[in-house]
């Protein structure tokens, strides 16, 4: 059934935009030119910096889309960091993350969290994720699914704190496309590339702006180390 | 959905009176123009990406056969399937072989616009299927019965108060006496009660804002995070998207994500972009166990190579609509199908027929805004004189506007005999109206002199005072 209306549906484009025998060879390198350069078009000025005002844009434009931002000088202060956000907040000592070697590593011996492991099953108050790189022109974060970071964890929590490497902040969308690319092939995704701009909201009523619709109501980001050269 | 676009001119009078509906409205021209202005001024280079834009999706329209070929095979090799549909009945039937097949009684929805182009609630409840919208807007909706009245804003034309006594209606389980004057605790409330109906779900199904044939990917775009998780936890994910949402790669993807948000609610990003990839790989602990798309034509392909081509780089970042001063008077539902404002005004004729959608590109004041905010460029007023054009060519307007566009026409072409007749006509107008200088009633006018006077001309044509002005010899010499 739906390979004849495939063939009937790529007929008509064909004959629409004009594809004939005559031009199928051009008309095929033009795409494959494409699909294999992926031209860059324009990239704005703004994230092109170097990396110390790269990281403070970051932190702007994430703080001006109502994330809040850390920074630390170590991965092994990130255990007293989340311990004192949920203090603060007056919620649980619990906290829920994925199989990340980087969260795997931390001691949270020194705090009186409950750390559990693996995807959120929907009442988790809290989770904890390590993001696969950010995007300084527009606070953007970047979380990629797999066990290392469940994606129900970026979304069913009420809070979602994430751990940033300083040193995997780009100035732009652009370099976290080819990071992603060299990392998994070229063509090839991992199932989900979550670019995250701040905590959920919505505006549907009146037009009102409310954070905390559906996915974390509060997003914190925990910055760890000093900025380098090697994200661009 | 029952299309009611025939009747345009009926909604209109019907929501001109509607007071809810004119208080919604406002919140239209406050709430977008100024965010989006802003937005593009914070960034130097928006002009320049609009550009870049539209000539990515120029390139694409171009060789789509050959793009959408490239999608197919990537979304295969990912584990995924693509189902080709013709129209809006064998959408639906897809959906259903799905549905039957997963035993499905459930389906929970992102925002999708193609669900409502192929009218799929009414069809799952037809069938036994529960559909749960979870974007807020559309859950709104939903509990009243409505249908969306702008793209991205769907539950625009409703106020806080009529959502208050919406939840209070259907949510009965909850305490009657609770506090729901805040617009805080209405979505706290349609968030706890979505909560449970994610994971329910047999089916999450969400549409897509492109479709990258670099790497079988699709791309929803959303702030609230309910299409996320729809599609992560539903077990199988349904995307339903229109042929017209393939880009190249990855990178064009991210130059046009740059005027969407931009465009639609003046953000520099929406909060979530999310790039799915076919089903839950072996190692994930996660994510959905099918993963199909619904690839519908529905019309698009006659559209390429006509003079309607370019609405086919149409984003729906509603922009048009959010500027559009026909759209502001009378909110989206008077379009009478899915698509409202200067897009739909264009759009429509070509998904459903001009006979039936005729009125919707007769509704502009050619003002010319819904082309200047477009990200994409669109030639929206002129394509709007294309449907008209069409439409007089097939003899569908009334005999008065034909015969009055006629008598006009014979009389532009004779110059003489136009000065004559205006020379005639202006001081025997400004005669009949008095000393007013008005007319309340005109025969042939009712439309414009019920709802305000009519001013009458001050005796002279615009030749004659030409002429006797003195500046037409200057710039002759």
């Amino acid at each position: 059934m739906s390979g004849s209306t495939r063939d009937a549906v790529m007929g008509r484009i064909r004959r629409a935009v004009g594809a004939n025998p005559a031009n199928d060879a051009a008309r095929r390198a033009a795409v494959a030119a494409r699909l294999s350069g992926a031209p860059k078009g324009i990239v704005p000025e703004r994230g092109q910096l170097p990396p110390a005002e790269r990281l403070d844009l970051f932190v702007t434009m994430a703080t001006r889309a109502d994330a809040t931002v850390t920074r630390l000088e170590a991965y092994a202060d990130v255990p007293e960091e989340v311990a004192a956000f949920l203090r603060e907040r007056n919620l649980p000592a619990e906290i829920r993350m994925g199989r990340d070697p980087r969260l795997a590593g931390l001691d949270f011996s020194g705090t009186a969290l409950t750390v559990t492991t693996g995807p959120s099953e929907g009442d988790d108050l809290a989770s904890l994720s390590h993001a696969t790189g950010a995007i300084a022109e527009t606070g953007t974060l970047v979380l990629t699914s797999g066990p290392d970071n469940p994606t129900s964890l970026n979304f069913l929590p009420e809070y979602h704190l994430v751990v940033l490497d300083a040193a995997d902040v780009s100035g732009d969308m652009e370099a976290v496309l080819t990071r992603i690319r060299e990392r998994h092939g070229k063509g090839v995704m991992p199932r989900s590339v979550n670019f995250v701009t701040g905590p959920s909201r919505s505006a549907d009523i009146e037009q009102t702006l409310l954070l905390g619709a559906h996915g974390p109501r509060s997003l914190h980001i925990v910055v760890v180390g000093e900025p380098t050269d090697g994200a661009r | 959905m029952q299309i009611t676009s025939q009747t345009f001119k009926a909604n209109t009078v019907k929501a001109l009176a509607d007071v809810d509906l004119q208080r919604a409205l406002r919140h239209v021209e406050k709430g977008f123009i100024g965010k989006r202005q802003k937005a593009a001024d914070a960034l130097p280079e928006f002009d320049a990406l609009r550009d870049e834009a539209v000539k990515i999706k120029n390139h694409t329209l171009k060789h789509l056969d050959l793009y959408v070929e490239a999608y197919v095979a990537k979304v295969e090799a990912s584990g995924g399937k693509v189902h080709f549909a013709e129209d809006a009945d064998h959408a639906r039937r897809i959906f259903l072989d799905i549905a039957r097949r997963r035993k499905a009684k459930t389906v929970t929805k992102g925002k999708t616009m193609i669900s409502e182009e192929i009218g799929l609630n009414a069809f799952l409840e037809e069938n036994g299927i529960l559909p749960v919208e979870t974007d807020l807007g559309e859950y709104i909706i939903q509990l009243r019965g409505e249908h969306p009245s702008h793209i991205i804003a769907p539950a625009v034309h409703i106020n806080r108060d009529q959502v208050e006594a919406d939840f209070r209606k259907f949510h009965v389980h909850l305490d009657p006496e609770r506090d729901l004057v805040k617009p805080e605790t209405l979505l706290s409330e349609a968030r706890q009660i979505l909560r449970m109906k994610y994971g329910e779900a047999d089916i999450g199904v969400t549409g897509a804002n492109f479709l990258i044939a670099e790497t079988g990917t699709s791309v929803i775009v959303t702030n609230e995070g309910n299409g996320d998780l729809t599609q992560l936890l539903g077990k199988c994910h349904v995307v339903l998207a229109s042929l017209e949402k393939l880009v190249p790669t990855l990178e064009d993807t991210a130059q046009i994500l740059r005027v969407l948000a931009r465009s639609a609610t003046g953000q520099e990003m929406s909060v979530y972009t999310t790039l799915s990839t076919g089903p839950k790989r072996p190692e994930d602990e996660d994510g959905p166990e099918e993963y199909h798309v619904i690839l519908l034509d529905n019309g698009r392909s006659n559209m390429l190579g006509t003079e309607f081509e370019e609405m086919l780089r149409c984003i729906r970042c509603g922009a048009c609509m959010n500027h559009c001063p026909v759209y502001h008077a009378v909110g989206g539902h008077s379009y009478g199908w899915v698509y409202p404002g200067p897009m739909g005004a264009v759009l429509t004729p070509s998904l459903i027929g001009v006979d039936k959608a005729g009125h919707l590109p007769n509704a502009s004041t050619f003002c010319g805004r819904c082309e200047a905010v477009c990200p994409m460029r669109i030639p929206l007023p002129k394509m709007m004189r294309h449907w008209r054009e069409k439409e007089f060519e097939s003899h569908l307007q009334p005999v008065a506007a034909r015969t009055g566009l006629g008598v006009w026409a014979f009389l532009a072409r004779r110059p003489k005999l136009y000065r004559a007749a205006v020379s005639f006509a202006m001081p025997a107008l400004k005669l009949l109206a008095g000393r007013k200088g008005r007319f309340r009633s005109l025969p042939l006018a009712g439309g414009w002199t019920k709802w305000r006077d009519l001013p009458a001309p001050e005796g002279r044509t615009f030749m004659q005072a030409y002429a006797q002005s003195g500046h037409g010899q200057e710039t002759s010499r």
